[in-house]
């Protein structure tokens, strides 16, 4: 089961970024390529200065929801940054930030974490997809 | 001449990280070292067996006691 799984990151809130780092996580301990592209919002999460900040939840979350979040980290659970990390250590996951957004945000590759392994348009996300799966979140 | 056996305590980690950390242990055996794993994650049960299933590294043991999940997998 290697065939390549492309995600486009959207969402910039710390619920969605998680269910992404999952996604990846159990993509790169079965031995698939993924390759995980950082659109708008998400990309800005990725910003070394702020990347282990608070990112808020989606607004479904509401208040019992936040609650659940914040007790699974309270019990020590790896949030979305140390998931992604640990996905790259076992497998071959590439993490590109997409060059509208860059633009969008006014930010060069330098204010990013070190997670971010470059920045590419839309065409070689494409390209790098091939004819695998692609997922939006 | 007996075959070391490795342990790996995932218990109280969420989904995805008990698939994530026997990845990385079994990485670091040998061909034919076995690793016990115990996992208090309600998904590891599947998740093990497909991930046994997908990677080759072979599922010798599964069961559960008390709300803990142990596997015994042999690396390929």
């Amino acid at each position: 089961m290697s065939e390549p799984l492309a995600i486009s990151l959207f969402s910039g809130t710390d619920d969605r970024l998680n269910a992404a780092a999952v996604l990846v996580a159990g993509a790169a301990a079965l031995g698939r390529p993924v390759h995980l592209f950082l659109q708008y919002w998400a990309l800005d999460a990725f910003r070394a200065d702020r990347i282990d900040a608070d990112h808020g939840l989606a607004p479904e979350a509401g208040e019992s929801g936040a609650a659940a979040v914040k007790r699974l980290r309270a019990e020590g659970q790896a949030g979305w940054a140390e998931t992604l990390r640990q996905a790259k250590d076992i497998g071959a996951v590439d993490i590109q930030a997409c060059s509208l957004s860059m633009d969008l945000l006014q930010i060069t590759q330098s204010d990013l974490d070190p997670l971010v392994d470059g920045v590419e348009g839309v065409t070689a996300f494409w390209m790098a997809a091939e004819t695998g799966q692609v997922v939006f979140i | 001449m007996t075959i070391q056996l490795h342990r790996l305590d995932a218990r109280g980690l969420a989904c995805p990280m008990p698939i994530v950390k026997t990845a990385q242990a079994i990485a670091g055996l040998a061909s034919g070292e076995m690793l016990e794993v115990l996992a208090t994650d309600p998904g590891s049960m599947k998740d093990f067996v497909a991930w046994s299933r997908t990677t080759g590294h072979e599922l010798v043991e599964q069961s559960e006691e008390g709300g803990v999940f142990r596997f015994v997998l042999r690396r390929k």
